[in-house]
């Protein structure tokens, strides 16, 4: 009986470590933990040309993360890139004005949206369209642009 | 020449009547799980045999895999000047292929030829007979709660691998390399996905739980009632065990993350 009752316990201790291994990676080592953290708003932005982001890239300010993108498509009438940014519930004074490029975190990294602030008194809502955005940096327009301009300054 | 072809035809049917015998033995398995939630301490017990004596060696693997995939890693990485996404490098190694393809390899050596080597001597000192004899059905008595109890250890002890492989990445990639901590966490926090990542790779551990167990299971049962053939079993389970975790590997992993 004594044998029955440690077995029981180590079988306890050995599911419950192997639960927790999971937890672990579920909230130190996967996203999880920021996916039901706050519900916060949504904003969207127009970019010409988003390059490589990604859905879930980092929306930063200053450096500081401050949302994430949750839903790329193209806009039916302008062709353009519509994105929308899922911005954490605790940045909520964001002026009107703010602007959003798209940036690359160093020379291979991934891209990312960097947010501006603006100077209006007003604060983006839920919904509210970010008016200033800039395209993402395309290497081979800009490669192309400096070839032709080079060419033009030979004649 | 007609003896050639007769003798591929006898190994072609005996590969054939093992595979239907297999499946067959599988179903019997299956039909006795059901009964097991009444008595589930059998499950327990077997869980201590399999699960529990697996976790040594499961977190002492998973320790040293950790740390050499962060020495190696960093070796490539520094190049770039991108040690800090050594974090990202190994958790996605270890969660989505080496945690449950290691631990299942390891799982099938330490666990499975355990469990044929325990059915086949059974068999050959015809104690499941005995209980045949006895009218107790050693399919739901014997082979049912250990099938169970490799099903749910095997996950258990894939995530554990991974965890303690993380732990054992960050001490090194830490403490010996210095890598930031910080960014260590954080780029594998934003790469690391819960459910791309991390359950497809929870799924592919229950998978091989699934194929180890029963491939034990069954080279147990089906083994030449002799010392010789109980040997011969075993290590028909690590082989196959081996093969089947591989090719189904490529096979999961295809269907998980081929598209992008």
């Amino acid at each position: 009986m004594l044998q029955k009752k440690s077995t029981e316990i180590t079988v306890g201790m050995f599911v419950a470590a192997g639960i927790a291994a999971l937890f672990m990676l579920a909230m130190k080592v996967s996203n999880l933990s920021d996916f039901n953290s706050d519900p916060g708003y949504k904003i969207i932005a127009e970019f010409e040309n988003i390059g490589g982001l990604k859905v879930r890239s980092p929306v930063t300010m200053a450096g500081v993360r401050i949302g994430r993108v949750g839903n790329i498509s193209l806009d039916p009438d302008s062709y353009n890139a519509r994105v929308t940014l899922d911005m954490y519930a605790s940045f909520d004074n964001i002026p009107t004005d703010s602007s959003a490029s798209i940036y690359t975190a160093g020379l291979l990294g991934e891209q990312y949206i960097g947010m501006e602030a603006g100077a209006e008194e007003e604060f983006l809502q839920e919904g509210d369209v970010v008016e200033l955005t800039q395209p993402a940096l395309v290497l081979e327009q800009v490669i192309g642009q400096f070839l032709f301009s080079k060419a033009e300054g030979d004649e | 020449m007609i003896g050639i072809i007769s003798s591929l035809g006898r190994w072609g049917l005996g590969v054939f009547e093992r595979l239907g015998r297999g499946h067959l033995f599988l179903v019997q398995i299956l039909a006795g799980i059901p009964g097991l939630f009444l008595r589930f301490s059998l499950v327990v017990q077997q869980l201590f045999s399999v699960g529990v004596l697996s976790v040594l060696i499961i977190a002492v693997s998973g320790l040293f895999v950790g740390m050499v995939l962060s020495l190696q890693g960093y070796y490539v990485l520094v190049d770039f000047g991108a040690e800090e996404s050594l974090g990202v490098m190994v958790s996605l190694s270890l969660v989505r292929e080496l945690g449950p393809v290691v631990s299942a390899l390891l799982f099938a050596g330490r666990a499975g030829s355990a469990l044929t080597a325990e059915i086949g001597l059974m068999k050959s000192t015809e104690q499941l007979s005995g209980m045949e004899m006895m009218a107790v059905d050693p399919m739901r008595r014997i082979i049912a709660p250990r099938f169970l109890a490799g099903l749910i250890s095997m996950p258990l002890l894939a995530a554990m691998f991974s965890a303690v492989g993380i732990i054992g990445a960050f001490l090194v990639g830490h403490g010996l390399l210095g890598v930031d901590d910080g960014a260590f966490w954080s780029q594998m926090q934003v790469k690391t996905d819960w459910y791309d990542d991390i359950l497809n790779g929870v799924i592919k551990s229950i998978v091989f739980g699934f194929v180890v167990t029963w491939i034990a299971l069954f080279e147990g049962h089906d083994s030449v009632p002799t010392s010789e053939g109980v040997g011969r079993a075993t290590t028909r389970t690590v082989v196959h065990s081996a093969f089947a975790i591989l090719g189904l590997d490529f096979v999961l992993t295809a269907l998980m993350f081929g598209e992008d």
